[in-house]
């Protein structure tokens, strides 16, 4: 039960914070990625405010052996680049930079009601589904297990 | 750069490293949206209540945006129907074949220097801008 919660508390800071920065909004995400228009670099320094405090986090993280509220801390350990990874990366990035959106944000997004966030959200259902279930199916998670770490 | 917000982006950025913090230190988990979402549609017992109270918890960051902000929160798409389906479809196999997004890899995997996402963040940030140029410079 207080697992759940801890996980509504992280969502709802991520959400707010998607909010407050406006990743929230396609136009501001594709205004970082315009470098030849009006560049936006407001982005970059939402990633740097979030990686100081995860940097913070790991920092304590490295002083447990366990988290408050689980028995394990389940952080990925791969280090190989593979083409999964690259590929991946690549499909995501052109996807994102046709409409603005990545996951976290399109689906903080369906909160505000607008019809074209629920069919990109739907859509990116369906890819995810496509990926896990298709011909090149091995979800990463099972890949990672077969690994041995996670991804 | 007319558009730039420093300082509502480094508080902004500062929640989200917040949220991912609190899921990693209390439960262990890395906050990685694709990850968190994509295992919901293979469900495994035991393992989804706590994705599922994560997602309604982004969808309450707005709606607790909006009970505080000055003012509403309006946001601008201008892609087509057919693009927001194309994108979606591109997001949501890309992240799930990657193993990550802009948070599990942007932001978790990059805060403890894993190769694999500093390697993953620099490709989809370069297919972004690259896609961005086409659209906006080349093709219109």
């Amino acid at each position: 039960m207080r697992r759940t919660l801890v996980a509504f508390l992280a969502g709802s800071l991520f959400g707010v914070g998607l909010t407050v920065s406006r990743m929230i909004d396609p136009a501001k995400v594709l205004g970082f990625l315009d470098l030849a228009g009006d560049w936006d670099p407001s982005l970059a320094l939402v990633m740097a405010g979030a990686l100081a405090v995860m940097a913070i986090a790991y920092r304590i993280r490295a002083g447990r052996s366990a988290p408050f509220f689980a028995d394990v801390f389940q952080i990925p350990t791969r280090r190989d680049i593979d083409a999964r990874l690259a590929i991946g990366a690549l499909i995501f990035g052109t996807g994102w930079g046709l409409v603005g959106f990545c996951p976290g944000p399109a689906i903080s997004g369906i909160a505000l009601g607008r019809y074209e966030v629920m069919v990109f959200v739907l859509a990116m259902l369906a890819g995810m589904a496509a990926q896990r279930y298709g011909p090149w199916r091995m979800s990463p998670a099972r890949v990672a297990r077969a690994a041995g770490g996670g991804a | 750069m007319q558009n730039f917000t420093p300082v509502s982006a480094l508080i902004g950025g500062g929640l989200i490293g917040l949220g991912a913090a609190v899921l990693l230190l209390f439960n262990g988990r890395i906050a990685g949206i694709s990850g968190i979402v994509g295992e919901l549609l293979r469900p495994v017992r035991g393992d989804w209540v706590w994705r599922i109270a994560f997602v309604l918890g982004l969808l309450a960051g707005p709606v607790l945006h909006q009970l505080f902000a000055a003012q509403p929160l309006s946001i601008t798409i201008h892609a087509q129907l057919p693009v927001l389906v194309i994108a979606g479809f591109l997001v949501g196999f890309g992240t799930n074949l990657g193993s990550g997004c802009t948070s599990g890899h942007g932001v978790c995997g990059m805060a403890r220097l894993s190769p694999r996402s500093i390697v993953a963040t620099g490709i989809f940030m370069t297919a972004g801008v690259v896609t961005v140029y086409v659209v906006r410079h080349v093709v219109s």
